[in-house]
């Protein structure tokens, strides 16, 4: 297909700094009409970096954008989208509080005079030309994330875009939501749209590119064939071989520590978020929560801790010790260790250094502090052990926090939780926005802590996550358990489960859809 | 065609308790008006025989008759409605909508109640007709500068300089108005100063990104001081030239100005008291119906959304916070030529901070918003008026009682609507 050449987009040596840091160096990338261009790399490789400069939220220091043969200078995304470029945001980009059919016009409006009429019209036509189903009256809050995602492509749909960018966008999805949009990207590349898709998701690379770019530190460091095994791309990504399954011995349960019963946790609206769950972790076991973003996960975390949280029935307790509305300050000294999900914003205070966020669950007791007084010295022998034993890579102690990257950040909160005898671990997400190298790292801490005998409870959206790190799973529902199930359990049977199918119906329902696939293919 | 696609029944629906903070609003509010009734109860001990409400003046001219009420049972019966009501929200066994009308019964009974026990204690009859006159005259600005507010915040600007713009309005529309012995003019001048105003403001909110509430505060610092030292060192000697502006006239319009004691109130008002109300349902157009409205209260909610559909932040935040100072400026001339023409330091005296409490319990909607200055209007002359008739209890407790039927009625309106979630965030790309 010759004649596409000159249809398609291409970026030469896109080069964005930031200050004295390089986020993308002398870029080149080739996006064609009728592929999908999956663009590879791990968090902070600079792969947003270079989709925003694409979209003309940023402007490039240097290089040249070239769509359709002509080079175009994008000062804002108006520009870009004039050029027939549309990105599907990994934070979507809808107005909450409108409905779909508002922010489907929303900067595109045809009078002054605002027509919702004619809005929902459009809405209605195009999620019939694509086959993306949603009410255009419905208000943006109130949709489940796929839903919002599909307003997200009909937005740049709209727009009559060619060029579509997608932002790691199965990032906040169900599994069962992931094969949904994988299947609507294939039909938009079958219509002769051109598909840039953003992940640092190596089976979903597999499945659906045409062609892979990978990109570490800001550098093009490769291309890969569509079919090129997993590990191969890790090592691409990561630049040098990684392992990418942990083997853990056998969990040697004990008796059980953490024992929740009928617990309900209210958010701040009102809302039951937590529904009457009932479970139970033992010493030397993980048990990880499976669920989709926003189903009641956070608000079970925090109420383990005793943050906050509004427990509205049930009980939990530790070692026999009731614990439902123990404080955060009481529930530590329990014995209870927590890796919060955000951890730049819950995990450590960025403004002290790497040996003051050290101390920070044990800052008030011997040997770092003495009367009213903190032991400096103590606390920095403290921090150099842990620094060394937990590989944390900074260059000094005294370092602000703040300035770590993610892995780093992440090994300091975990160096900080373990420092001490637990009962019971809890963690939100681990190994989120971590490179794959430090990934490894941390599951491998977990499963020690696992084997001194504590309980340990590790809630995570990554269903490779959950397998490679959980004894039993528990899978949650808009707050309610759907079943405890062996971490060996089919993905799609897990993938079926988080969408609320109890384990059953998930079972009948992923063999028969499982046949369908086959046939497909 | 679009009717083949099956509308998917997609929307989540959760299961609702009431929430912790919905729950203590409720007993906070019960319990007060529990209490309010008792109170009110115990004065009915100490009314007089009959409360009368003038509903004419004596310039009417078509007199209605006054209207004698028993103040005890009126008293009574106002606590007994207020202990009902108080108790329902405290058993927590109302409905949704029985505790609107028990919030509503609740805060209509402490004010007849209040009035009656008040009235009856005097020889004089309670005017109604100033009343309601009154509410209207103190409405307006507060009306107006809520308008302001609105539109700003809508836009993602907190706008704590209302009373700054007022004070800059009042002052150069005294002096135009002076000078040109003209109403336009001085309308036009109070406006041009309210917009100066406002782009101080949406200057250092937008483009420089200073801290939208401290910046407000020291506005309206600058404009309390310039106005001040302006009107010391220029207007104040030359206060026959410079100080005596024209006021503005009532415009009846036609019969409905002759219709009994609503008339001369809703009918036979000035040109601002008319703009007033019109300007309420221009806003409200404006903010939900036209395309610049739809990008303002985006650009409030979610501003890199806007910015990735093309909409330039900056741009329509400096437009909102101008819009809303021509607002803010026609209400800041209603101190001077809306009323006796003549600037004073500090005129406005806190009009400002009451039409951004209006706005605020007005829950950032234009409609809401002006119901919401109309009360403030009749809390504020109610209590002037209640000082006029000798009551036993100190004024400044009775200036305290009407504020506690505000907390009621406000407490009955929480509803969904909720502020603009980028309210006083500065947007940088």
């Amino acid at each position: 297909m010759p004649d596409q050449d000159t249809r398609g987009l291409q970026l030469r040596g896109i080069t964005k700094k930031f200050g004295s840091f390089v986020a993308n160096d002398a870029v080149d990338l080739d996006i064609r009409p009728g592929e999908i261009h999956c663009l590879l790399g791990e968090n902070g490789a600079g792969k947003s970096t270079l989709m925003n400069v694409l979209y003309g939220l940023l402007q490039p220091d240097g290089g040249a954008i070239v769509v359709g043969g002509v080079e175009q200078h994008f000062a804002n995304p108006r520009q870009a989208m004039a050029a027939g470029i549309g990105m599907v945001h990994q934070h979507f980009m809808l107005v909450e509080v409108f409905t779909v059919a508002e922010n489907l016009i929303l900067g595109r409006e045809d009078g002054p005079v605002v027509d919702l009429r004619a809005a929902r019209t459009k809405v209605d036509e195009l999620s019939q030309r694509y086959n993306l189903p949603v009410d255009p009256d419905a208000v943006i809050e109130d949709l489940p994330v796929g839903v919002q995602q599909r307003v997200e492509i009909l937005k740049a749909l709209a727009n009559d875009a060619e060029y579509l960018i997608f932002d790691e966008p199965t990032a906040v999805l169900t599994p069962q939501e992931t094969d949904d949009l994988m299947a609507v990207m294939k039909k938009l590349r079958d219509d002769g749209k051109a598909i840039v898709f953003i992940t640092h998701k190596l089976r979903e690379v597999r499945e659906i590119a045409d062609r892979i770019t990978v990109l570490r530190r800001g550098r093009i460091v490769g291309s890969a064939e569509p079919g090129t095994p997993e590990n191969k791309l890790a090592e691409l990504m990561v630049g040098r071989a990684v392992d990418l399954q942990i083997t853990k011995p056998p969990a040697e349960v004990g008796d059980v520590r953490l024992r929740v019963e009928g617990l309900s946790v209210a958010d701040p609206n009102g809302t039951v978020v937590v529904d009457d769950l009932d479970f139970e972790v033992r010493a030397g076991e993980i048990l990880c929560v499976a669920g989709v973003q926003g189903n009641g996960q956070s608000e079970l975390a925090d109420a383990l801790l005793g943050n906050n949280a509004d427990v509205i029935a049930g009980a939990i307790s530790l070692d026999g010790v009731d614990i439902t509305h123990a404080r955060p300050r009481e529930t530590i000294a329990a014995g209870v260790g927590f890796v919060p999900e955000d951890r730049q914003h819950d995990g450590f205070i960025g403004s002290f250094t790497v040996a003051e966020n050290l101390v920070l669950n044990r800052y008030r007791d011997r040997p770092f502090a003495n009367g009213i007084a903190l032991n400096l010295e103590a606390i920095a022998e403290n921090a150099t052990e842990l620094v060394e034993q937990y590989d944390i890579r900074t260059e000094s102690i005294q370092k602000l926090a703040g300035q770590l990257s993610g892995g780093n950040a992440q090994k300091l909160v975990l160096a900080r939780e373990l420092s001490r005898e637990l009962a019971l671990l809890v963690a939100s997400q681990p190994t989120r926005g971590v490179d794959v190298g430090a990934i490894e790292f941390l599951h491998k801490r977990i499963v020690e802590e696992r084997d001194t005998g504590a309980a340990v409870l590790i809630f995570s959206t990554e269903l490779e996550e959950v397998e490679a790190l959980a004894d039993r799973v528990l899978v949650m529902y808009r707050g309610r358990s759907v079943g405890v199930v062996a971490p060996d359990t089919p993905r799609e049977v897990l993938g079926l489960m988080m969408a609320g199918v109890p384990h059953d119906e998930a079972i009948s329902g992923s063999s028969g859809s499982a046949g369908a696939e086959g046939e497909r293919s | 065609m679009s009717a083949s696609i099956s509308a998917p029944a997609e929307v989540i629906t959760h299961v609702h308790l009431e929430s912790p903070d919905a729950r203590r609003a409720r007993l906070a509010t019960g319990w007060l008006i529990i209490v309010v009734g008792v109170v009110l109860f115990a004065l009915s001990f100490s009314a007089g025989a009959t409360a009368t409400f003038a509903l004419s003046d004596a310039f009417d001219t078509v007199q209605l008759p006054s209207i004698a009420l028993p103040a005890g049972p009126v008293v009574v019966i106002t606590a007994l409605l207020c202990l009902a009501a108080g108790a329902g929200l405290v058993s927590g066994r109302l409905s949704r909508t029985w505790r609107r009308v028990a919030n509503t019964v609740a805060g209509l009974s402490v004010v007849l109640g209040f009035l009656s026990w008040a009235a009856s204690s005097s020889t004089l009859p309670f005017p109604v007709s100033n009343q309601l006159a009154g509410t209207v005259a103190l409405a307006t600005p507060l009306i107006l500068g809520s308008l302001a507010g609105v539109v700003g915040e809508r836009s993602g600007v907190v706008n704590v300089a209302i009373e700054g713009q007022f004070l800059n309005a009042a002052f150069s529309a005294a002096v135009v108005g002076s000078v040109t012995h003209s109403i336009p003019a001085a309308l036009f001048a109070g406006v041009l100063a309210a917009v100066l105003t406002g782009m101080l403001l949406a200057l250092f909110a937008i483009k420089y990104l200073v801290d939208q509430v401290v910046l407000g505060v020291v506005i309206n610092l600058l404009s309390s001081g310039l106005t001040g030292f302006l009107f010391d060192q220029l207007v104040q000697p030359n206060s026959s030239t410079l100080n005596s502006s024209p006021i503005m006239t009532a415009i009846p319009l036609g019969p409905l100005a002759d219709i009994p004691l609503l008339g001369p109130v809703l009918f036979d008002q000035t040109i601002l008291v008319y703009l007033a109300v019109i300007s309420v349902a221009v806003v409200w157009f404006l903010l939900f119906k036209t395309r610049w409205g739809l990008r303002v209260r985006a650009v409030g909610e979610h501003p890199k959304a806007a910015d990735t559909v093309g909409i330039s932040v900056t741009a329509v935040r400096w437009q909102a916070v101008l819009v809303g100072a021509i607002f803010a400026g026609l209400g800041g001339a209603f101190f001077t030529v809306g009323s006796t023409g003549t600037f004073v330091k500090d005129i406005t005296v806190g009009n400002g901070f009451i039409a951004l409490a209006a706005l605020i319990m007005g829950r950032w909607h234009p409609v809401y918003a002006a119901l919401m200055g109309l009360f403030f209007g009749f809390v504020t002359q109610m209590a002037s008026q209640l000082q006029t008739l000798s009551t036993p209890v100190p004024s400044q407790f009775l200036l305290l009682l009407p504020y506690v039927a505000t907390i009621i009625a406000v407490a009955g309106l929480i509803g969904r609507t909720r502020a603009p979630a980028a309210d006083g965030q500065p947007y940088v790309k």
